[in-house]
């Protein structure tokens, strides 16, 4: 299981929606930057990495049961995505990592969880 | 719900209208939540109206979604004034689109949204032709039970 706060922190992120709680727990991670792929294949309960940040994210999580996302490369949503986040509790982190060094760093969590470190 | 009892509604989608793209889809997977459907039937009749509000936006004039609830099934139609496609089978491939750059910008577009539709349904029918416009007609079959 991957906890949200092990992901602010493991990405040295910012959390844009202070009210959502930090031990939200995610099993599933998906990337993409394609809300089709995320519509497609993406499972319920996933956090979302993706290099988009407009608000069809947040449409598409809604519609898609995903339950978090991260913003990949510094791409800060607009002020209006970020309150539509908060009225749906979505919780979303902004990280300046680019995609891949994000991926690699949650990958190594969920290692480390199948590990039981 | 009674068994003879079938709720319905409609939803007006407007063509080129990014800005409430999402609305319809939202709106049927919250009353199909309130009713008390399971939640894997829920998310299938929300991707599959969200995929279809999309294919309106993105490509249609305008439609109309209209949603039917028996204590068995959930009946989405949308049917559209538009274009048409003109080869539905090279529609239903996998990555095969239409879509402008712009429509790609918004994470849309890549060619998913009918085959993802077709995929999330238990009966899935699709009757177009150039200059005609398209219908697509969608069943989920529910579980029967409700919370």
């Amino acid at each position: 299981m991957i906890v949200l706060k092990d992901v602010l922190a493991l990405l040295e992120g910012e959390l844009l929606t202070p009210a959502c709680p930090l031990e939200t727990a995610f099993q599933k991670v998906f990337a993409s930057d394609l809300m089709s792929d995320v519509l497609t294949s993406a499972e319920p309960g996933s956090l979302l990495l993706t290099g988009l940040s407009n608000t069809h994210v947040v449409r598409t999580c809604s519609v898609a049961d995903l339950a978090a996302v991260v913003f990949v490369q510094g791409k800060r949503p607009a002020a209006e995505v970020v309150d539509q986040a908060r009225s749906e509790n979505l919780p979303l982190i902004v990280t300046k990592m680019p995609m891949f060094e994000a991926c690699f760093r949650i990958a190594g969590l969920v290692e480390d969880g199948k590990r039981g470190r | 719900m009674d068994a003879e009892e079938v709720y319905r509604d409609e939803f007006p989608v407007r063509g080129g209208d990014f800005a409430n793209a999402g609305i319809a889809a939202r709106r049927i997977k919250q009353l199909l939540k309130d009713m008390g459907l399971d939640p894997q039937t829920v998310r299938r009749a929300a991707i599959v109206s969200y995929e279809a509000e999309m294919n309106v936006i993105m490509y249609a004039w305008e439609a109309r979604i209209a949603l039917a609830v028996s204590p068995r099934e959930v009946h989405i139609t949308v049917d559209d004034r538009g274009p048409g496609i003109p080869d539905v089978e090279q529609a239903m491939t996998e990555g095969y689109s239409t879509a402008t750059a712009e429509m790609r910008e918004l994470g849309f577009g890549a060619g998913m949204g009918l085959p993802n539709i077709k995929k999330n349904a238990d009966v899935f029918t699709i009757d177009s032709a150039a200059g005609r416009g398209t219908r697509l007609d969608i069943v989920i079959r529910t579980n029967g039970h409700r919370t």
